[in-house]
């Protein structure tokens, strides 16, 4: 015990993993900059969206959040020590991740192609939401490498503090991930016309 | 498959950190890419040193042009080439020169050089860590500054020249490249090296506050920290929250500018051209740039109030006045920095409704820093004051502080700004309350932490000459402009001698700029101090200072991991200096109460009641000595 105390000054995952929540913040951050910015933007010059947000996104926003309910069920299984489940679990949730991606790319060509509601548009409330997508998509792509880097340990027998480890931080960001699309796709709706 | 699979190999070979203290490192990896949070703050004082030697030259080549609008120096030609045609700073460039000049010393100087270097050095050493929460995150910190540093300065060598629309860079200047010769390839580079300054800044926040709040040695509970850790713990927490919304500004700017969107431009016409934007809000940027840009000037300044506090309770050998109310006025001026951002739009347009409100936040922002300012005087009063050159900064500190604080006062004051917006007046405030105070917390940390930085001690005769010199200058280069402001001459104009209600103060900027250089010119003297005692400075004892503090407790030569056995416990607040009873006058840290039964009081043991017993036993004896005498 003594010894595993003196282990924890040398290396402390509990802190790193704090470092992902804090991370957190940040990216909250990011995304409630962008948001704010279309409220003083719309706001102050009387442009609103005017776009009926296209099905792909409802389907997208049902993906992401089945995704979550199979990786809370990779966590739980990696707690239990049942790594063929976690495995199987986590390789759901990296599919469900892919197809999440798939469909925002593809609701972005609805939106483009059969709603001509273009990026650079005069009315920049209706770029705001390239951005929204386009922001939330680069954090999608990092939780995904971060998830196939999770993957990659369960075959390669890592501790099990490690395998652990991993599975949090990938929960923390994806199950963050989660949210904030929800928050978007809630904030687009309250916003549409 | 358990816990113990990782803790088997106890401590020596541990994953992809090698944190054993006892391998031989390459060149490579002691020095260029180290993860030790002592180097990457050398690296962090050192690069930040160089630019702000810079930035000073900057500044000192604008500031010829203000005294002699009208002579000519070959010499600069000979220097600049194109930038300066004719022996005279071109219009352009000398806009390049302000805006360069505010960006470096706002950002790489004051954040990187300041947070970057002692939230590096103090915060594993006064917590009593090892290292930081995530060294490998640490050293790609530093990596990405020196990039953004680099990319930042390459932008002298395009062909039209650095950014020139002013360190805060609002559109349309700044999202037309065809605006202006800075707004071009300069303007890019700009952007580029503050995308990668925001990632160096988070990257190293996360670290700081994951540190802070994960890796405090035993005992050493948050009302037990230097008034230095709280100061950087909340600093690293604005940047963590304000960073990222200058980023989403900026991403924006970037579309406007090379994708062709409008988030910002409305109605412009170039060179006769109608363009097509239509509908966007320049003022949506200067909310986005302002709501990091306000809290960024507390993050320039809570690191040198942190260590202004900590620098004077060690000098003046007493405890910091008020350590509680320091603490509380650093989380108010944490809370309240990002509720007053509104006060630099005053004159933009803005409701009065909401500029009485903004108004009203920013006033009370006086109150903190009144507290914090009063408990500085406070402590010291009546201290046995030691002026060492880090002392006589941080005093410098505070009278900047009081200076440039007042005005913020008429600043602060939606109705005045109408008059003092963008004049001297401005220049002068921010120049003495965040420019000279923060630059003057960050000389009284290098002299104070230089020991413990080279073992080796700066030669204070030096410090002396550097202080009182760079002092009076700082004075005489800033306070006159308050004037210029009141008689409305606005900042930022290349030739005083183009209007003629300016003229007048023609004579006042030789004045001010042959302070400038003398300034300037001192800085050598502190540069040569600086590196000579790195090599040839007399050896440091291991506390020279008399210090309670955790980092004194180090050997004086470095070791990856600090502490060659188990960290110190912590028994004590920090501020134990001359306590009554007590065989010297400061208590380290890590004394426990014990050892110190003479000078010990009741308040030490107001969540102990069996120390408390124990106290009462011991004085009760004590007092049945006396009686038997």
């Amino acid at each position: 015990m003594a010894r595993m105390e003196q282990d924890n000054d040398r290396l402390n995952l509990g802190a790193k993993k704090f470092n992902m929540w804090i991370f957190i913040f940040t990216s909250f951050m990011l995304f409630a900059a962008f948001t704010s910015g279309f409220i003083v933007y719309a706001g102050g010059s009387g442009h609103g969206l005017n776009v009926i947000m296209p099905q792909s996104f409802l389907y997208s926003t049902i993906v992401i959040v089945l995704s979550s309910g199979t990786l809370f069920l990779a966590s739980r299984a990696a707690k239990a020590l049942q790594f063929d489940k976690q495995k199987l679990y986590l390789w759901i949730t990296l599919g469900l991740g892919l197809a999440f991606f798939a469909l925002q790319i593809y609701a972005c060509y609805v939106l483009t192609y059969k709603m001509q509601i273009y990026f650079v548009d005069p009315n920049a409330s209706r770029s705001f939401v390239y951005v929204f997508v386009g922001a939330h998509l680069v954090h999608i792509f990092a939780a995904l490498l971060l998830l196939i880097n999770t993957l990659i340990g369960t075959y390669r027998n890592i501790p099990q503090v490690r395998n652990m480890f991993k599975m949090e931080l990938t929960s923390i960001f994806w199950h963050f991930l989660d949210i904030i699309w929800i928050y978007l796709y809630v904030f687009l709706l309250l916003n549409h016309n | 498959m358990s816990t113990l699979a990782v803790h088997d190999h106890a401590g020596t070979h541990h994953d992809e950190h090698g944190h054993e203290h006892h391998h031989d490192q390459s060149f490579l990896s002691k020095y260029v890419f180290s993860m030790d949070h002592k180097m990457i703050a050398k690296q962090f004082l050192i690069t930040g040193i160089t630019m702000a030697v810079i930035a000073m030259i900057l500044s000192i080549l604008f500031r010829i042009q203000l005294a002699y609008p009208d002579k000519t120096f070959p010499l600069l030609t000979t220097l600049l080439g194109r930038f300066a045609p004719n022996g005279r700073i071109s219009p352009d460039f000398y806009l390049a020169l302000v805006t360069i000049h505010g960006t470096i010393m706002v950002f790489f100087v004051l954040t990187a050089g300041l947070s970057g270097t002692f939230a590096n050095l103090l915060i594993p050493l006064q917590v009593g860590a090892r290292d930081m929460a995530s060294p490998f995150m640490n050293m790609l910190s530093y990596w990405f500054f020196f990039l953004a540093s680099v990319i930042m300065l390459s932008s002298f060598f395009v062909q039209k020249g650095p950014a020139s629309g002013g360190w805060t860079i609002y559109p349309p200047l700044s999202a037309l490249p065809k605006a202006m010769p800075g707004s071009g390839e300069g303007m890019t580079l700009w952007l580029i090296s503050m995308v990668l300054f925001v990632a160096s800044s988070l990257m190293g926040g996360i670290n700081y506050v994951s540190t802070v709040l994960n890796m405090r040695t035993k005992g050493m509970d948050l009302w037990k920290m230097p008034l230095t850790i709280w100061a950087l713990f909340l600093t690293a927490i604005l940047g963590i929250l304000a960073f990222p919304v200058l980023v989403a500004g900026v991403v924006l700017l970037i579309f406007d500018r090379s994708v062709g969107t409008s988030f910002y431009l409305s109605d412009i016409v170039l060179n006769g051209v109608q363009q097509p934007f239509e509908g966007g809000s320049p003022i949506l940027f200067q909310h986005l740039f302002w709501f990091l840009g306000h809290p960024e000037v507390y993050i320039v300044i809570m690191p040198a109030m942190g260590i202004s506090s900590e620098i004077m309770s060690v000098n003046s050998r007493k405890p910091i006045f008020g350590y509680h109310a320091m603490v509380y006025s650093l989380i108010g001026i944490t809370v309240l920095s990002f509720i007053v951002w509104g006060h630099h739009m005053f004159v933009t347009g803005m409701n009065p409704f909401l500029g009485g409100v903004f108004m009203i936040t920013t006033l009370i922002i006086a109150v903190p820093s009144a507290v914090k300012t009063f408990n500085w005087l406070a402590t010291l009063w009546r201290g046995n004051i030691r002026f060492t050159p880090a002392m006589l900064f941080a005093i410098g500190m505070v009278s900047f502080f009081i200076s440039g604080g007042l005005t913020g006062i008429f600043l602060g004051n939606a109705a005045l700004d109408i008059n003092l917006h963008d004049t001297y007046f401005v220049v002068a405030h921010f120049h003495l309350v965040m420019g000279s105070a923060a630059i003057f917390g960050m000389l009284a940390g290098v002299y104070h932490w230089f020991p413990k930085m080279f073992g080796r001690m700066m030669d204070e005769k030096l410090g002396y000459l550097h202080f009182w010199l760079t002092f009076i200058c700082a004075y005489l280069v800033f306070f006159p402009m308050h004037f210029m402001g009141l008689d409305g001459v606005p900042r930022r104009y290349y030739a005083f001698t183009e209007f003629a209600s300016m003229q007048k103060w023609l004579t006042i900027n030789t004045f001010v700029t042959w302070a400038a250089i003398i300034a300037a010119l001192t800085q050598f003297g502190f540069l040569y101090n600086f590196f000579v005692s790195i090599f040839k400075g007399r050896k440091a004892t291991q506390n020279p200072w008399e210090s309670n503090t955790l980092e004194w407790t180090t050997p004086v030569e470095h070791l990856h991991g600090n502490w060659p056995g188990e960290i110190p416990t912590v028994y004590r607040w920090p501020y134990d200096y001359s306590k009554p009873g007590a065989e010297e006058d400061y208590i380290p840290q890590t004394v426990p109460y014990s050892q110190t039964m003479s000078s010990n009081v009741p308040h030490d043991f107001e969540d102990n009641p069996a120390g408390l017993e124990e106290l009462n036993k011991f004085t009760s004896t004590l007092k049945a000595n006396e009686q038997v005498k």
